[in-house]
């Protein structure tokens, strides 16, 4: 596996989405530029984070890229990454209901040899939680994705079955969206 | 499966395997669809006992968390607190003092061998024989009262704390767990003729259930079912943590993909955690075992984090979302088994049902931890 032609497939993937967004500097090699200018990506006061690559201090988060794609981009994310041999760990969401929107994760990680995580993430609207499924690049993603439908209400189309898998089947609520009151 | 078995009649029935049955080791249901003996779909059921823990994350303090911890995976539960304090502490920038990774890594050894040892008579009873299990539960039952008079606790342990350890090991616990090291190591041998080389437990597991390294990639599977389907991967040596880098261990690789090279890494982790053990124990510096800064109420920078420990069952990741709060704004849980069990349906698909059962039983269940 060739950690820098991941890097750089997954950055010109996301830059692929944005008509101009200059600040993740597109064309940087794999190198300090913007290490700890990723701190404020997830406050909710600042604005949303733009989509694009971060190369993040592993010591610090754990990971070594985190990059942000558009909802049409995650299967060609998966896709990027299981071609270099790299192994789903875990997809979950996180409710920003400041924002209105839902954030799915999708944590990546190499298993044959040097340590090497990429985080995935992507935004959707609260209102209309849709994005595609990645169960065909990744068969273990089934199980993550029903997971996240029980948790957070998410529809992954073209999920062959989006049934409760931790709730019980007739319930009709999802405990991790932020306005879940106990039922 | 023979074709013949197949066609000859059209007979299909479903059958139900728990909730409430021994060889699922807990409340786990697999729907079978059978075709005579063998099986052409197998589909868990989870969820049996789903408590939530990840919203409860979100609705208590940084350290009123500590206690679910032990109550994920009940039979390695000191692997998933030293995951979870490990990640706060890099949240949080709190330095752990020496003499307390070295009692954290000494403890969770203990527990590791503990857990291995419980698997290893409930497999071999999955598989029909009995006596083995009441000879572990006796050397587990060992660990278990070392562990006691440490941790204060059985089972469910909560002995770690953000910057070191609740308290501080004695003389007695480190020449106890030599001692029962030394006895453990001359039982060893006792095992291996009792069990691994007995014909019947070689001719249920040899060739049974393969796992190619691909199907793990592609599920996500880790821990000892990685390493029986011949992939050397293990967190403590590719992304070391605590004082791991200092020891020198090996990781027990297999490369036959069966029931019986997850058999043998098991086996032989318990040995390599013997040597990590005694050297932790050689090594162990004088000293104080909680940081001296510890702040009261702990709250992060806001900002996400990833962290991962190997557990017995493979690698335990927490990803925890800070809103800069003394509360987590996300908390999620990453499970090693809930992985491992989502690539059963796969392969199992046209085994004997007998056999699924030493499948299952080689991927070492606890569902508390699937189901969380």
């Amino acid at each position: 596996m060739n950690k820098l032609n991941v890097i750089d497939e997954l950055k010109a993937l996301a830059a692929e989405g944005m008509p101009a967004a200059p600040e993740v500097a597109p064309v940087a090699p794999p190198a300090p530029e913007g290490e700890e200018g990723a701190a404020p990506k997830k406050a909710a006061p600042p604005a949303p984070r733009k989509n694009g690559l971060l190369e993040v201090v592993y010591a610090v988060k754990g990971v070594h890229v985190d990059v942000q794609v558009a909802v049409d981009q995650v299967v060609r994310a998966a896709q990027i990454i299981d071609g270099a041999g790299m192994t789903l760990e875990a997809i979950t969401g996180v409710d920003w209901i400041t924002d209105k929107e839902l954030e799915v994760v999708y944590d990546y990680s190499f298993t044959g040899g040097e340590c090497f995580r990429v985080v995935v993430r992507t935004r959707i609207p609260r209102d209309q939680p849709n994005i595609p499924t990645i169960s065909k690049v990744f068969p273990g993603a089934n199980w993550h994705e029903r997971e996240t439908f029980d948790f957070f209400g998410i529809n992954f189309e073209g999920h062959p079955q989006l049934e409760y898998l931790l709730l019980p089947e007739d319930c009709d609520f999802h405990p991790l969206l932020k306005d879940f009151k106990g039922c | 499966m023979s074709s013949q078995a197949l066609s000859q009649n059209k007979e299909r029935f479903e059958l139900n395997l728990g909730p409430q049955h021994p060889a699922t080791h807990g409340v786990l249901r697999v729907k079978l669809l059978m075709d005579g003996e063998y099986i052409v779909n197998a589909e868990p059921v989870l969820g049996y006992i789903h408590r939530m823990h990840e919203l409860m994350g979100e609705n208590r303090t940084w350290a009123q968390y500590l206690p679910n911890m032990g109550r994920l995976d009940y039979l390695s539960a000191l692997s998933y607190n030293l995951g979870y304090v490990e990640l706060v502490e890099k949240m949080a920038g709190i330095e752990v003092p020496e003499r307390a990774e070295y009692i954290r890594v000494i403890t969770t050894e203990l527990n590791r061998i503990s857990s291995h040892l419980l698997w290893f008579g409930a497999f071999v009873l999955d598989l029909g024989g009995f006596t083995p299990l009441l000879y572990a539960f006796d050397d587990r039952e060992q660990i278990l009262d070392l562990l006691e008079a440490v941790t204060g606790a059985r089972l469910t342990y909560c002995y770690f704390r953000f910057g070191g350890c609740y308290n501080d090991v004695e003389d007695n616990f480190l020449s106890g767990t030599l001692a029962f090291i030394k006895r453990l190591r001359s039982r060893m041998p006792m095992y291996h003729n009792l069990v691994t080389k007995n014909v019947i437990l070689m001719q249920r597991l040899e060739g049974v259930g393969p796992i190619s390294a691909e199907m793990c990639r592609k599920y996500g599977a880790t821990g000892p079912v990685l390493r029986g389907s011949g992939v050397n991967y293990d967190v403590r040596k590719n992304e070391p943590y605590s004082i791991y880098p200092e020891i020198d261990f090996d990781v027990p690789v297999y490369h036959e993909c069966d029931s019986m090279a997850r058999y043998n890494v098991r086996m032989d982790e318990i040995d390599q955690c013997m040597r990590i053990i005694e050297q932790a124990i050689a090594k162990i510096p004088e000293g104080p075992v909680m940081a001296e800064k510890v702040p009261k109420m702990i709250k992060p920078e806001p900002g996400d984090y990833y962290h991962t420990v190997e557990a017995a069952r493979g690698s335990f990741g927490i990803r925890a979302v800070s809103d800069g709060k003394n509360q987590a704004y996300r908390m999620k849980l990453r499970s090693p088994t809930f992985s491992n069990l989502s690539l059963y349906q796969e392969a199992s698909k046209g085994m004997l049902l007998a056999d699924a059962l030493a499948l299952m039983g080689s991927l070492d269940l606890v569902i508390p931890e699937i189901d969380r």
